[in-house]
């Protein structure tokens, strides 16, 4: 498939909640399969509770960012950013939104939510908004026939990554795996 | 076996100086390049490297540190961001005539937008007028295969060289093939030659001669010259030339158009001084030359034939602003005639940041507003500046300016029969960095006013680097370190108190003197002493959590929210009176406790537990 995967994911969010983190988690994934990766983020005063926005762009690209209707797949951690990202989702294309209530979907989107900030609270872990938004992607993405959108990587990619990079602090990899399993299994209740 | 990462453009450039034998790097960070010399550090310690990484004071000592280094014979490198360069733009003058004995690298990196300076200034344009070369990187990839590039330039013609990458280089990441470090380094040398190194105004005048003549030959260095990217592309009458970014998001637009086997495309690696060959062909073969380049039309002003080239100046590409790939395909689509749907994200206003729940600064700002209601509020450059949203910064300029424009306000009202209260508020690191000169001219005129140092033991907006009074190297390691209210006293402050803005009632009162005094005597300097929240979380610390709740008499006025702004109280704003009120996010509050003292109804309680 290596070859083939071509793919634009945008992530958004505010600040603190980790945005940089998912995209992170994302494009190394990318990089353990063989694939090119390009990101694009967010630093500075904006990460003080303004919007972030994540380009990811996965597949051999020139430019770091993603123009409007371009993206296949939009994760928004942050229900109020819809109006302001949903523009750079492509015909096709979706959306999956941290929020609880029925989503204003102004832009008709493939769209489905997770209550991301009560199952933090859930499982005792209020930081792990990001990787449960993340894991209710990740199932999203399991059930799109669809090779061109569904996401290039799958929840075993993302715990190897997690495995890597926590491996030494074991109490931390325990918990980013409880919350992506949290996220991963919500989407079938 | 090769090993390829996932690095940060600003990983790239670090990993591009330690590759090419970098001995001494330096930097004061500022956002976008504050994440180059961590990273040079984290390297250093990776591949226990024998060379010298700081943090210093301000760009200028940067600067003058790395170039002293190559003056000894060392490749050495300083990077800052573009404001920062202004900041060491004395030193960056003087070393462009000197010239160099080892490879020296300025990096200053660039934010069109601005996403996160004030200003939208060209790095590139420093490098005009100071008379020194300047590459242009597209992608953390070319970045780093620059700072090779860079070193072969600088030591070929004796001249410090200026990296100029810009935001989206310096903040995207991209899987990045990691080469050998070298083992050995190089012997150093200080040689002794005054009429180069400390050369009087009659040498200075063959030195500019030397760069003069530096320059030209620059401009036909072929390893820099500008690169061919399509030469299967037909010949036409038209071209398109563009450097750093802009060529980046060009490339892959022209493929998308259909463009690539029809229009010349030339991505232009050293923007200053270009390529005299080039310029000439540029001239002489195409009758329209579009140039997309930003922040400013620097290329541009190079192509003499004002009625070929399309750009900034004939206003067909935007001359403020960051250049999106949706703009470029725009233009590029008008410039060579074909179809493109137009692409717009249409504008929705986004969240403000905000200081963090549980931030001190924000307790010192309600502290300072109830000590000096009706004041003139100075502020200077840090989250603080965020102040802004509590209505206690009234000006913001540039690093250390809190003190001097507080000085100035002071001086344009003294004459007045009722002088409002001056209340200054800089960060420990600014404070360092720009404001002790301030202050001591502060002193020296008696101005009457009040400056708050908020001491967050770090410089918290641009990723926590340490300060002056941390007493911690750019590798974790132990240095001395510098105690602001001893450094307060020596610049002869006379009033110089520390407090803790958690204490609300007690930092209030403490203000209230230092303003009392002040309008007597003259400065009066209070420290805001309390760590940086994120920096505390970091290395796994935390306060005492203290509980809060809003009780059910809170009548919604709003005050907490518009006089103390923390992003844990929400507001709840219903159709009848009755349904207005505040409650707390229980994910974002700190439990710090300050918000206890705001509430003047009292409705913001203690949780009972």
């Amino acid at each position: 498939m290596s070859e083939s995967v071509r793919q634009q994911i945008i992530i958004s969010g505010v600040g603190g909640q980790g945005v940089l983190f998912v995209t992170r988690l994302l494009a190394e994934a990318a990089i353990d399969k063989g694939l090119r990766v390009f990101t694009s983020e967010t630093h500075g005063m904006a990460q003080r509770g303004g919007t972030v926005l994540s380009h990811l762009k996965v597949g051999t690209f020139s430019s770091p960012l993603i123009r409007p209707s371009q993206a296949d797949a939009l994760l928004v951690l942050k229900a109020e950013n819809l109006a302001q990202h949903g523009p750079f989702l492509k015909n096709g294309g979706w959306v999956v939104v941290n929020g609880t209530h029925a989503i204003k979907n102004d832009h008709k989107l493939s769209l489905k939510s997770v209550d991301a900030d009560s199952l933090a609270q859930k499982i005792e872990n209020p930081k792990a908004v990001n990787i449960i938004t993340l894991g209710y992607a990740l199932a999203q993405s399991d059930t799109i026939a669809d090779d061109q959108i569904s996401l290039f990587c799958c929840i075993a990619d993302i715990k190897a990554v997690l495995n890597h990079r926590f491996g030494n602090k074991q109490e931390l990899l325990k918990a980013s795996l409880q919350a992506l399993e949290a996220g991963y299994e919500a989407s079938s209740q | 076996m090769t090993e390829r990462r996932l690095l940060l453009g600003n990983e790239a450039i670090a990993r591009g100086l330690v590759e090419n034998g970098c001995a001494i790097a330096t930097s004061y960070p500022g956002t976008p390049a504050s994440e180059i010399l961590a990273s040079v550090a984290a390297f250093q310690k990776e591949n226990d490297i024998a060379m010298h990484t700081q943090w210093a004071v301000n760009e200028k000592i940067a600067f003058e540190i790395a170039y002293a280094g190559c003056q000894a014979g060392l490749r050495t490198a300083v990077s800052m961001k573009q404001v920062g360069l202004n900041v060491a733009s004395d030193p960056l003058m003087s070393a462009a005539y000197m010239g160099v004995k080892g490879g020296f690298i300025v990096i200053s990196a660039d934010d069109p937008g601005p996403i996160s300076s004030q200003t939208e200034q060209d790095s590139r344009l420093m490098a005009l007028m100071a008379r020194i070369p300047v590459l242009d990187p597209d992608t953390p990839l070319q970045a780093k295969e620059m700072i090779g590039m860079a070193y072969e330039l600088s030591e070929t013609f004796k001249s410090p060289v200026l990296l100029r990458p810009t935001t989206r280089v310096c903040h995207s990441r991209q899987d990045v093939v990691l080469d050998k470090i070298p083992q050995n380094g190089r012997e150093v040398k200080f040689e002794k030659d005054p009429s180069r190194w400390a050369a009087t105004p009659r040498f200075r005048f063959h030195l500019h001669n030397e760069v003069e003549e530096k320059l030209t030959a620059i401009a036909q260095y072929k390893p820099t010259q500008p690169l061919r990217i399509n030469p299967e592309a037909a010949a036409a009458s038209k071209a398109i030339i563009s450097s750093g970014v802009a060529a980046a998001h060009a490339k892959e637009i022209l493929k998308e158009l259909g463009l690539w086997q029809k229009i010349p495309f030339y991505q232009v690696i050293q923007p200053f001084p270009l390529h005299s060959d080039f310029t000439a062909h540029w001239i002489e073969t195409y009758d329209e030359i579009l140039v997309i380049e930003e922040p400013m039309g620097v290329i541009e002003m190079q192509l003499a034939d004002r009625h070929r080239v399309k750009g900034k100046m004939s206003n067909t590409v935007a001359g403020v602003g960051e250049l999106y790939p949706e703009d470029i395909q725009q233009i590029i689509s008008e410039f060579c005639g074909v179809e493109s749907e137009k692409l717009e994200i249409p504008f929705v206003p986004g969240r403000r940041p905000t200081l963090c729940a549980g931030c001190p600064h924000r307790s010192s700002f309600f502290a300072i507003k109830k000590a000096a209601p009706r004041g003139i509020y100075t502020s200077d450059i840090g989250c603080y500046t965020l102040g802004l949203n509590l209505g206690v910064v009234d000006t913001v300029l540039c690093m250390g300016a809190a003190i001097s424009q507080a000085s100035g306000f002071y001086h344009a009202h003294k004459n007045e029969e009722k002088r409002p209260d001056i209340v200054a508020s800089i960060g420990d690191s600014t404070f360092f960095h720009a404001g002790v000169p301030a202050l001591i001219d502060a002193v020296v005129q008696q101005v009457k006013f009040v400056l708050v140092i908020l001491d967050n033991r770090t410089t918290a907006m641009t990723g926590s680097q340490p300060t002056p009074a941390s007493g911690l190297g750019a590798c974790g390691e132990p240095l001395q370190a510098v105690d602001i209210a001893t450094l307060v006293r020596g610049c002869g402050v006379k009033f110089c108190k520390e407090g803790n803005p958690y204490q609300v009632k007690e930092f209030i009162a403490l203000l209230k003197d230092a303003v009392k005094y002040s309008r007597e005597n003259g400065p009066a300097v209070v420290i805001s002493k309390y760590p940086c929240i994120i920096d505390q979380a970091r290395k796994g610390e935390s306060a005492e959590y203290i509980p809060v709740e809003v009780a059910e008499d809170c009548d919604g006025c709003g005050f907490c929210i518009k006089h103390f702004e923390c992003p844990a109280l929400i507001y709840h704003e219903g159709e009848d009176k009755d349904e207005k009120y505040v409650s707390i996010d229980p994910l974002l509050c700190t439990g710090c406790g300050v918000c206890l003292n705001v509430c003047p109804k009292g409705s913001i309680v203690a949780k009972e537990q």
